[in-house]
């Protein structure tokens, strides 16, 4: 039987936003939960976040926004991920997003979109609970 | 001459405190601390108690002395807030230029003092708004600035020749300025009169806020242009703001604060030396930006540390002789990350006591973050409580009637003189490195910051540091404050407005002086007067860092966590 490789997932962040506090800090908490982590760093466009997303061959994407660019942002690399039948990639995100616009992600196709606040495990969890690695 | 005179006092403050702790000890046995450990919000241990013997080697006259005298550790101007009150600024940006220049005239009716301009991202990056990385951000955190026209419609009405201007902006700094000596000569106003500030502080931007553009080597050139400019021709204007407040929200210590952005003085003092200018030239248009956090007292010690600190190193250091050159003087904000968007109306408390600390620490102006910012950018109703805090502060609490209030408490002259000597600690660690510029290469700054933004956001997490509402006392609730939103339909307008402006200026004429500010970026021609030709001409903020960015290349951001 092959073994189940370990959660991999990419912390992106998309558009010029430079507050990357809370992109650094879940990157090293999914690190040190035992995920392996891709960060994009900063300055991404919705294009290049898919094709490392692709070429990484990650389970999950964590876009992080606080510059109120995230509904136009995040909707482009859920758009993108369909094109390119990549759309079992699981896409959630986070940062400074007012509740009317989570909903409208959500129903777009974002799994889950995390709030100031919310506790590093809390966000672990949700990856251990919503993300199931592929097989190699 | 130390605080107190009399070395019995001290065997006598031993004998006191010996048999305090004794009986301490019997009531914790009985019912125990409330915390195994105290701490502040950087995590600094806080001892019970402070005595005279805390601060038994310091000297009254050599370390803290009077206002307005060296090293100024109780605040730079002799007179402070009994001559005036801080500078109320709050800092806006929204939507069109149209749309800020409108809230502008609101805050300035509502008794503000000077303007802050927030811009949106593509502006803060060098983007016009039809660019394809621009797409989505147009006026969501900012004003969008695209050509002259919108900085001339940004300020209309607004009496720029009596009233200070304070710009957030950082790699296009150098254009933006440009933009406003064209706007005010184009109205008539000389350069000369012009107050106000550019933040162009690049070095915090690797280290902490991330707008950059070109590699750091050329990004300070550039600055340093700006500041041989304004030495010469806007001598009114603060050509850097050297800025703690962005390494503080990326999650530093206070300490770090405070050491990374002196360290960042000193490398722009050092470099503007090497180009041949005299410090006292210089030196006394450079001012200073800091964060008010949620720890009071390490607040206060910081700004009168930060004082003393650069007083020393302008005279020691780099000889400097104007006392101009020894002041830091200061803007602060309020901690925005400190804001929760849980229970947001505790906000305008915490704004409150860290506006509070700004002042008692001596602050020359000021920004209060609205309740609202935690979630969107602040609506009226939000900033203008922000500013009344401000005002409240000044007019009804007393504690801008007299001058360093805190001084000569033993626990701040501590805490003050601890925090100092860790700061110079650190700058000393990054002089062995080479300077700021070599430690942000080996990413020392970045990765600092980053370790202890982790070790805060545990320790939140773990319920050893205790935010209210979010770790202690939340309630489930539904966000009561009304959230600004920014219509989609801006970014459309703004790209017909700009396309306009290029319908109708003269194109010939801007390729020429695009060229100008290309053979001024390679070779070593001041940059000011090509830039300002060039925005006169309506060559767009995009096409001049388009030549930035072709001459320097373009710096990638190495993404340790």
């Amino acid at each position: 039987m092959r073994q189940k490789r370990r959660v991999r997932v990419m912390v992106a962040k998309p558009g010029l936003d430079g507050h990357d506090r809370g992109a650094r800090i879940i990157a090293r908490a999914y690190r040190d939960a035992g995920f392996e982590v891709v960060y994009t760093g900063l300055h991404q466009t919705p294009e290049e976040i898919v094709a490392a997303a692709i070429q990484e061959d990650v389970d999950m994407i964590g876009l992080s926004s606080l510059a109120g660019a995230h509904k136009y942002l995040f909707l482009a690399v859920v758009e993108l991920l369909r094109e390119k039948a990549a759309d079992d990639i699981v896409v959630c995100g986070g940062g400074i997003i007012p509740d009317d616009d989570i909903e409208k992600l959500k129903e777009s196709g974002v799994k889950e979109v995390f709030t100031p606040g919310t506790p590093l495990d809390d966000i672990v969890k949700w990856v251990q609970n919503n993300v199931t690695p592929r097989q190699d | 001459m130390p605080l107190t005179f009399d070395n019995k006092i001290f065997d006598d403050i031993e004998k006191g405190n010996k048999q305090w702790q004794e009986e301490l000890d019997k009531v914790f046995e009985a019912r125990p601390e409330r915390l195994t450990r105290f701490s502040t919000v950087s995590d600094k241990e806080i001892n019970r108690l402070y005595t005279p013997a805390d601060v038994r080697d310091q000297d009254f006259m050599e370390d803290i002395g009077f206002p307005g005298d060296y090293p100024f550790t109780r605040g730079v101007q002799p007179s402070m807030y009994r001559g005036r009150f801080w500078t109320m600024r709050m800092f806006a940006g929204l939507g069109s230029a149209r749309d800020t220049n409108k809230r502008f005239h609101v805050l300035v009716k509502a008794g503000q003092t000077g303007l802050s301009t927030a811009f949106d991202m593509p502006t803060l990056m060098g983007y016009d708004t039809d660019a394809h990385k621009a797409k989505g951000e147009c006026g969501k955190c900012g004003v969008a600035i695209d050509t002259l026209k919108d900085i001339e419609d940004l300020f209309e009405g607004l009496p720029i020749e009596r009233i200070t201007t304070s710009m957030t902006i950082n790699p296009p700094a150098s254009v933006i300025w440009a933009m406003y000596i064209a706007m005010a000569e184009n109205r008539g106003i000389d350069r000369k009169v012009l107050g106000g500030t550019i933040q162009n502080d690049m070095l915090k931007e690797f280290i902490a806020q991330k707008t950059f553009m070109c590699p750091p080597v050329p990004s300070v050139r550039i600055i340093e242009d700006t500041v041989e400019f304004g030495t010469r021709e806007v001598p009114r204007w603060n050509t850097i703001s050297i800025s703690g407040y962005h390494i503080r929200e990326a999650g530093s210590t206070a300490v770090q604060e405070l050491a990374f952005t002196l360290a960042d003085g000193i490398a722009y003092t050092e470099k503007a030396i090497e180009r041949g200018l005299d410090v006292d030239d210089f030196a006394p248009r450079f001012s200073f930006f800091f964060n008010s956090h949620l720890d009071f007292f390490e607040e206060v010690a910081k700004f009168r540390a930060a004082r003393r600190m650069w007083a020393k190193i302008m005279k020691k250091r780099f000889k400097a002789k104007d006392q101009r050159s020894w002041w830091l003087r200061f803007h602060t904000q309020t901690a925005g990350c400190s804001l929760t968007a849980q229970q947001p109306y505790n906000n305008v408390v915490r704004t409150a006591l860290q506006a509070l600390a700004a002042v008692m620490g001596g602050t020359q102006s000021l920004h209060t973050n609205s309740l609202d910012e935690v979630l969107a950018i602040p609506t009226e109703e939000a900033a203008t409580i922000a500013l009344r805090t401000q005002q409240i502060i000044a007019e009804e609490s007393g504690v801008a009637n007299m001058i360093d209030p805190l001084g000569g408490s033993y626990f701040v002259e501590a805490l003050t003189n601890q925090m100092e000597e860790e700061a110079f600690d650190i700058i000393q660690k990054i002089d062995d490195m080479g300077g700021m510029l070599s430690a942000i290469e080996k990413n020392f700054p970045q990765q600092e910051i980053a370790d202890s933004a982790y070790h805060y956001q545990r320790q939140i997490d773990d319920n050893e540091k205790i935010v209210v509402g979010v770790n202690k006392y939340a309630v489930d609730e539904e966000i009561p404050v009304e959230v600004l939103e920014i219509d989609e339909k801006l970014e459309s307008l703004q790209i017909e407005k700009t396309n306009r402006v290029k319908a109708e200026r003269d194109n010939q004429r801007v390729a020429e002086c695009l060229e100008m500010v290309g053979e001024a970026c390679s070779g070593k021609q001041n940059i000011m007067e090509p830039l300002i030709a060039a925005v006169k001409a309506n060559a767009t903020l995009q096409e001049v860092c388009d030549v930035y960015r072709k001459v320097y290349g373009q710096y990638r951001d190495p993404g340790i966590y």
